[in-house]
């Protein structure tokens, strides 16, 4: 293995170490990042793809800058210099923003959204930005416009979605850590599918100025990385409050990392661990409740105490949030209206044409499939003699969802599931089956709409595909510190069971990497 | 709020016609040729139909929950801060023109 492979397969918190002893330089790692980006990333066409565009110009540039402060003794912070890789749904001033659509193609956006203003500031370079289901809609990320992600371990398999891209470039150690955004479970449903630890923080925990939102009641950015503490520690790094975001929770975070180094020493006792009834059993593959069920046992040997708990309304979240989300989404979308930047298209054979008619070609030629169902669901939910049955109804039930949540943490400290019903399924298998791809956030939904945090952390292969498995935790409203406590307690058991984390099979590489390939 | 006419509620029988797909994307600004139509229509039927399951879950007594986490009155300090220049506020405009965004006529022949 050369010296390049070799710094990529470590983790943030290891390179951060390696940077402060000087054992390596931030241009060398980064190098060593975009080196394996050019091996195996290749293109829509073959490679995992996860990556829509590449800055190693100004990822060199900001590594370079990084040694200096390094060299001066003065690092701006502990994660100073260790690459990064984000999902294309941030604003990056100087660099492209997708979000996976045609409709903003070769969009450059004037400004940086505070989580990336954040990365900067603290000297990550950037590497890149990451392939996703257009406008964050998809369980797959084969709604990309720009072809799908492949997953590292069977590249004729999704890496989930929508951050399909994030947690694909980090499962194939072409990133140490990626920031992705779930808003039904868009963080935490790839990483289970690619064997890599998602984080969807409280509502409001971390800023979403510059999110291209896709549903501003649940769109939530997290960290996406190999280990529990490397998310903790990028949590705590693009965290807290911002007063561009009026949705941003005014108070500090609580000790993320502290919590991931105590979880790490393997003692949960008095820790009060509930399995939800409803997040288990039917719908849920053999090999994913097997290796449930075995981090369960981890728990309750690092001195836990498990009991069920029933979260009755749980059984509507996946109804209700299809009746939310598009109708968020309809209206946020309705900006994309060819005027002020994005796409123009000019309807075919019809001379002057109005303002209007310009918008309604764009759009149909803009949009992808999925994009345009949840816009004409989102328009149905939310029109006259329909709002009350189903926008009224749907937030309703959130509220019911809300109290299932409140009644099970007055029992117990963190809830459990699986992250994902199944393991990774094969490119095209859901693409036309809309119902059938929504299923795969049935686990992850409820705390979107109740606003509570979850981690997913990889639990093993499971037996009858190979496949990884995620195993959720999720917490009370600002007690993020729960997740990366137990996080890291399961995270250490199985490591110790499995002799080192999870390791994906070899990836194809010398590719032929382009940008922009149609899908 | 835009009225749909014809469109059968969740108690209804038929979720969702292709006529009313047409109708719906016609709000929404968009120009769905007859395939796409074909296409789409059929799969919103089967999604409605699903997410009509909804129904009658929460009583009147049920509050509703528009935010996770609700704030209100969120302000900040009233000072200047620096915004986009014009130049770079038009650098991604589809066309543009003294400073301005320069869009297609707004009007109709009859207007």
């Amino acid at each position: 293995m050369s010296a390049g492979q070799d710094w990529t397969t470590r983790t943030a918190a290891e390179l951060a170490d390696a940077l402060a002893a000087g054992e390596v330089t931030s241009v060398e790692l980064t190098q060593a990042h975009l080196d394996r980006i050019a091996a195996v990333d290749g293109s829509a066409i073959e490679g995992v793809h996860a990556f829509l565009h590449v800055d190693a110009e100004g990822a060199l540039a900001a590594a370079r800058a990084s040694d200096e402060r390094r060299a001066a003794g003065s690092p701006a912070t502990f994660l100073d210099g260790v690459p990064i890789a984000v999902k294309d749904v941030l604003t990056t001033e100087g660099m492209p923003t997708t979000c996976g659509s045609r409709i903003l193609e070769g969009w450059v956006p004037p400004y940086d959204a505070t989580v990336v203003a954040r990365l900067r500031a603290a000297g990550l370079p950037i590497l890149g930005k990451t392939n996703m289901d257009e406008f964050a809609m998809g369980s797959s990320t084969e709604h990309s416009a720009y072809g799908p992600t492949r997953n590292p371990w069977d590249l004729e398999r999704v890496p989930g979605g929508s951050g399909g891209g994030s947690a694909a470039a980090v499962a194939a150690y072409e990133a140490p850590l990626a920031l992705g955004t779930d808003t039904g479970g868009s963080i935490r449903q790839p990483g289970a599918v690619t064997g890599t630890v998602g984080v969807k923080p409280t509502y409001g925990g971390v800023s979403r100025y510059g999110l291209v939102a896709m549903a501003n009641s649940l769109d939530q950015v997290g960290p996406v990385t190999r280990t529990v503490l490397d998310a903790a520690l990028l949590h705590e790094l693009v965290g807290g409050h911002d007063p561009r975001d009026s949705t941003s929770v005014d108070q500090p975070l609580p000790d993320l990392v502290g919590a991931a180094r105590k979880g790490a020493t393997g003692d949960l006792s008095g820790l009060r661990v509930g399995v939800v009834t409803e997040l288990q059993g039917e719908g849920y593959q053999a090999g994913v409740q097997a290796r449930f069920t075995e981090s369960l046992d981890l728990l309750v040997a690092a001195g836990a105490e498990v009991v069920e708990v029933s979260c009755p309304q749980f059984v509507h979240a996946l109804a209700a949030y299809y009746v939310l989300m598009p109708s968020e989404a309809s209206s946020n979308l309705a900006k994309f209206d060819a005027m002020r930047y994005g796409l123009r298209v000019l309807p075919e054979g019809v001379p002057d044409p109005s303002a209007e008619e310009v918008m309604r070609a764009t759009r149909d030629a803009g949009f992808g499939d999925e994009v345009k169902r949840r816009i004409i669901l989102g328009t149905y939910a939310l029109s006259s003699g329909y709002y009350d049955a189903y926008y009224g109804q749907a937030q309703k039930v959130r509220t019911l969802i809300s109290r299932d949540f409140e009644a099970a943490f007055a029992q117990v400290d963190v809830l459990v599931s699986p992250t994902s019903p199944t393991t990774a399924f094969r490119l095209g298998e859901k693409l036309d089956d809309p119902l059938a791809m929504y299923l795969n956030d049935l686990a992850t939904i409820p705390a979107n709409l109740a606003g509570v945090p979850g981690i997913s952390v990889p639990a093993g292969l499971a037996e009858e595909d190979g496949l990884p498995v995620g195993f959720q935790v999720l917490a009370p409203a600002l007690a993020d510190d729960r997740l990366y406590r137990v996080g890291a307690a399961l995270e250490a058991a199985l490591h110790a069971r499995w002799g080192g984390p999870l390791t994906p099979p070899e990836l194809p590489a010398g590719l032929d990497r382009r940008e922009g390939a149609s899908a | 709020m835009p009225e749909i006419p014809g469109a059968n509620g969740p108690d209804g029988q038929v979720a969702i016609t292709r006529e009313e797909v047409a109708h719906l994307a016609d709000l929404a600004r968009i120009d769905l040729s007859d395939a796409e139509l074909d296409h789409l229509a059929p799969q919103l039927a089967v999604i409605v139909e699903s997410v009509a399951s909804i129904s009658g879950v929460a009583g009147d007594d049920v509050p509703a929950t528009s935010h996770p986490l609700p704030v209100t009155n969120v302000f900040r300090e009233d000072v200047v801060v620096p915004g986009l220049t014009a130049a770079q506020a038009l650098a991604a405009a589809p066309a543009s023109e003294q400073q301005r965004f320069s869009v297609p006529r707004i009007l109709g022949d009859e207007q």
